[in-house]
């Protein structure tokens, strides 16, 4: 073993340049991940898309990109960010932003196990969080996080989807003076912490109260379980409190903080009207499935919570060398910290962690914050176990399996005894990794997927920038085995996987027209029309295999906002139909079959503009197209639509 | 696994269009999650195919003497949401075929069954097939509930019964 470990550690440091050991694949990895033709996959496995703000859906064994589910970045090729109905999605109180950066994955739970209904996503650089509605795979809800920065302990939840929480890797000024000297970091800035509540029946989030903290940077959190139900862990970073060089200084300290949050006592505090009512500025954003339209407000009130005033229920343990992930074991007992700059793993034990709180077993505060002795809260250490240890999942039976950044590997332990029982490379510097459940009360193990920094030789080059990649390991026998790389889209962080059975057969296929109400629906091409009010020109039109109605549209004027409000009248799976128009200055629109979706277009000359149906939808596909005719402002060529009108009928409104 | 083989074999038949082949069951939330187990279109069975009745879930439709007007009424509002923009009411092609005359030449049974299971229809059925020649288009399964369905046929009765 520990010949093994010197061997791993040889290659990592060796040279520059890694190696390609290609030889670790065993004979037999591809049949297990083949999945034949027209099959399905076991696990739908969500990948976060780091710098392209989207979600990437991939099947697991296969490793085959399913979707990619536009939520924090606009998305031209289906109209996200672009069409009248799916704008407002991207407001904050910044104005609307066409891209964030998007870090952590968490799926709603229910009794600590993943239901299937909701992915939560968070957004780094402008701090939001994200709700996917699993059954239409679409972005339905983005709440902005007010008195925040780079929101990056984020989106995970409690064991019933009670609350989301959100949390400042930026501690920033917060309240009416915000212009203050950087240099007055120590005096001036805060961190926050905030836990969204989640509506159990639709989903919908509230921001339902933020912790004012010291000005730490906090960098990932996991909800307890089971006996430690009630809480929830942040790790911390830049205890040091830097605001300069932080590579150095904040690494200063040898320990830095898991701060652990008893949200039951923050919630009987605030029913005992112990919070603070402050004003704010953020936005909350949300889609309605029956209007396929979304609306933003701004919304003005947050509650904030003062743990240095209100006691106990915050405290900080210490935790070795600025902490990266915090993760707890299925039991709920065991709460692991991986110190990015450490030679070990702490495993805290919950039991203790309360028995120390409980004797008030503490080594002082940290600005009014009690700090647990790290003796009394900790189970135990796993010694040498690799380098640059970041994050660690669960198999549900007794074993922990945790990433090493610095060198390159998955390392398999025992939480038990804290013993190294395997170890396999990555190919290279894993970041997050991921098992099916596991971060859950209940994993359903069988694979473990690292999620890979860099790949350069892994895969054909494509000039200075090279894709990410993932690689996927059997776990389900006492060794892990590597059984296939692929490459992934964006930067994946976090992930989280799920057996397929859990979504799929709640699969929308396609919106009833019936329960379509969209203001500018279209319900048969009897309605469809065009209406002029001022320089408005809205078009009521419908598709349908392979037809526009109108498809000649004349009296469009230069300069005028002309809005398409185009309504796709099939009723089957899989049959969508574009829309683009020439010199659009946005994008085109994919429009799902009973779905009612708007593009606007400011003709900027006159002529005759070509409009067509993007997506292929029949054999007729090449001759779903149709004509604008665009005249000089103010002319006064008559409104006239229709399809298949003879050539001297003129339909006028 | 012999349902799974047989899963493949209506995948491979079906797939063309859509994969999917029953009658829709409309339940009153919105959107549509049906189930889409491919296995319970079991028309695909031993017997004889029937090209008078056609393939699917209507096997005997019992018709009143009279027309019922307000199914008509209901009838037109399907028929200007879901099916006006392919088929004129007149005998002329559009899209696909007018529809004056047809309840002249098809049964009701054949009729119903092809408005509701649409693609094994298309698959299976010698008219039904010899009109995808011409047209070119496969005709969309627009998922009628049963009641639309029926309200279809009576406004394509009156729609044959006025001159």
């Amino acid at each position: 073993m520990r010949l093994c470990l010197i061997a791993v550690l040889l290659a990592a440091f060796a040279s520059c340049k890694p190696r390609n050991e290609a030889g670790a694949i065993t004979a037999g990895a591809a049949e297990k991940v083949y999945v034949a033709p027209g099959k399905y996959d076991e696990f739908y496995n969500f990948v976060s898309g780091g710098f392209n703000g989207q979600v990437s859906v991939y099947g697991i064994p296969s490793g085959r990109l399913l979707k990619i589910i536009p939520v924090f970045s606009v998305m031209p090729e289906n109209g996200y960010g672009y069409s009248e109905e799916t704008k407002p999605m991207l407001e904050t109180s910044h104005g609307s932003l066409p891209w964030d950066d998007q870090h952590h994955l968490e799926l709603s739970q229910k009794d600590g196990t993943p239901d299937g209904r909701w992915l939560f996503a968070n957004a780094n650089n402008t701090p939001r969080v994200a709700r996917i509605n699993l059954a239409t795979f679409k972005t339905e809800e983005i709440i902005e996080l007010p008195n925040s920065a780079g929101n990056h302990s984020s989106p995970f939840c409690t064991e019933n989807t009670e609350y989301v929480v959100a949390g400042t890797r930026f501690s920033v000024p917060i309240g009416d003076n915000q212009d203050v000297p950087i240099a007055d970091y120590k005096k001036s800035f805060n961190g926050t912490v905030s836990f969204i509540k989640i509506d159990s029946s639709n989903g919908r989030m509230s921001l339902a109260f933020q912790l004012l903290t010291p000005a730490i940077n906090f960098d990932l959190s996991h909800a307890g379980k089971g006996k430690s139900h009630d809480w929830f862990f942040f790790s911390c970073y830049n205890v040091e409190q830097a605001h300069t060089l932080l590579e150095v200084n904040a690494s200063q300290r040898d320990k830095d903080f898991i701060m652990a949050v008893n949200w039951k006592k923050a919630e009987e505090f605030i029913k005992n009207n112990k919070g603070t009512l402050k004003n704010s500025r953020y936005a909350h954003n949300v889609y309605d499935e029956t209007t396929h339209s979304a609306t933003s407000t701004i919304e003005s009130k947050v509650l904030t919570l003062d743990p240095s005033q209100l006691k106990d229920f915050v405290y900080f343990i210490p935790c070795p060398k600025s902490p990266h992930g915090v993760d707890i074991d299925p039991t709920g007992e065991y709460i692991v910290g991986s110190g990015k700059l450490a030679a070990l793993i702490p495993v805290f034990s919950f039991d203790k962690l309360m028995a120390a709180i409980e004797k008030k077993d503490f080594d002082g505060d940290y600005q009014g914050i009690p700090v647990v002795k790290y003796e009394s809260a900790l189970y135990g250490e796993v010694q040498k176990p690799g380098l640059g240890p970041l994050h660690t999942e669960f198999d549900g039976k007794g074993n922990a399996y945790t990433s090493f950044f610095v060198s390159s590997e998955v390392v398999k332990w025992s939480i038990k005894d804290l013993k190294v029982l395997d170890r396999k490379p990555t190919f290279y510097s894993v970041g997050h990794l991921c098992i099916p459940g596991g971060d859950t009360k209940h994993p359903f193990g069988k694979y473990l997927i690292a999620y890979n920094k860099i790949t350069k030789d892994r895969y054909l080059p494509t000039g200075p920038e090279l894709a990410q990649s993932a690689q996927l390991y059997d776990i389900s026998g006492d060794k892990m085995e590597l059984l296939l790389d692929f490459p992934t889209v964006g930067e994946p962080h976090y992930a989280q996987a799920l057996p397929a059975d859990l979504i799929k057969n709640n699969s929308v296929k396609y919106f009833k027209i019936e329960e379509n109400k969209h203001p500018y629906v279209t319900k048969g091409e009897k309605e469809a029309k065009v209406v002029r009010e001022g320089n408005k020109v809205h078009v009521y039109m419908t598709s349908i295999r392979s037809h526009f109605t109108p498809d000649n549209i004349e009296g469009v004027r230069v300069g005028d906002e002309v809005y398409f409000h185009v309504t796709n009248l099939e009723q089957d799976w899989d049959i969508p139909h574009g829309f683009a128009v020439k010199g659009a200055a946005n994008a085109e629109i994919l429009i799902m079959p009973g779905e009612t979706s708007t593009l606007k277009w400011i003709p900027d000359a006159e002529g005759v503009f070509p409009i067509y149906c993007t997506d292929f939808c029949s054999a007729l596909h090449q001759e779903m197209q149709g004509y604008v005719r665009v005249s000089k402002a103010g002319s006064n060529t008559p409104l006239k639509y229709g399809t298949n009108l003879p050539d001297s009928a003129v339909a006028k409104k | 696994m012999k349902k799974y083989v047989y899963t493949a074999v209506l995948l491979g038949l079906t797939w063309a269009c859509s994969n999917n082949s029953q009658p829709a069951k409309q339940d009153s939330s919105a959107p549509v999650v049906e189930d889409n187990s491919l296995t319970s279109s079991t028309s695909a069975s031993s017997t004889a195919y029937d090209s008078i009745k056609g393939a699917g879930k209507y096997t005997n439709v019992e018709l009143s003497a009279t027309l019922d007007q307000k199914m008509i009424a209901a009838g037109k509002t399907v028929y200007e949401v879901k099916c006006a923009a392919c088929h004129k009411l007149t005998d002329e092609k559009l899209v696909g075929p007018g529809w004056k005359g047809v309840t002249k030449k098809k049964s009701a049974e054949w009729i119903m069954n092809f408005v509701s299971n649409t693609d094994e229809m298309i698959d299976k059925d010698p008219h039904a097939q010899a009109m995808l020649a011409v047209c070119m288009v496969r005709m969309p399964n627009q998922h009628l509930s049963d009641e639309e369905t029926r309200d279809v046929f009576e406004f394509m009765r009156n729609n044959d019964s006025s001159k």
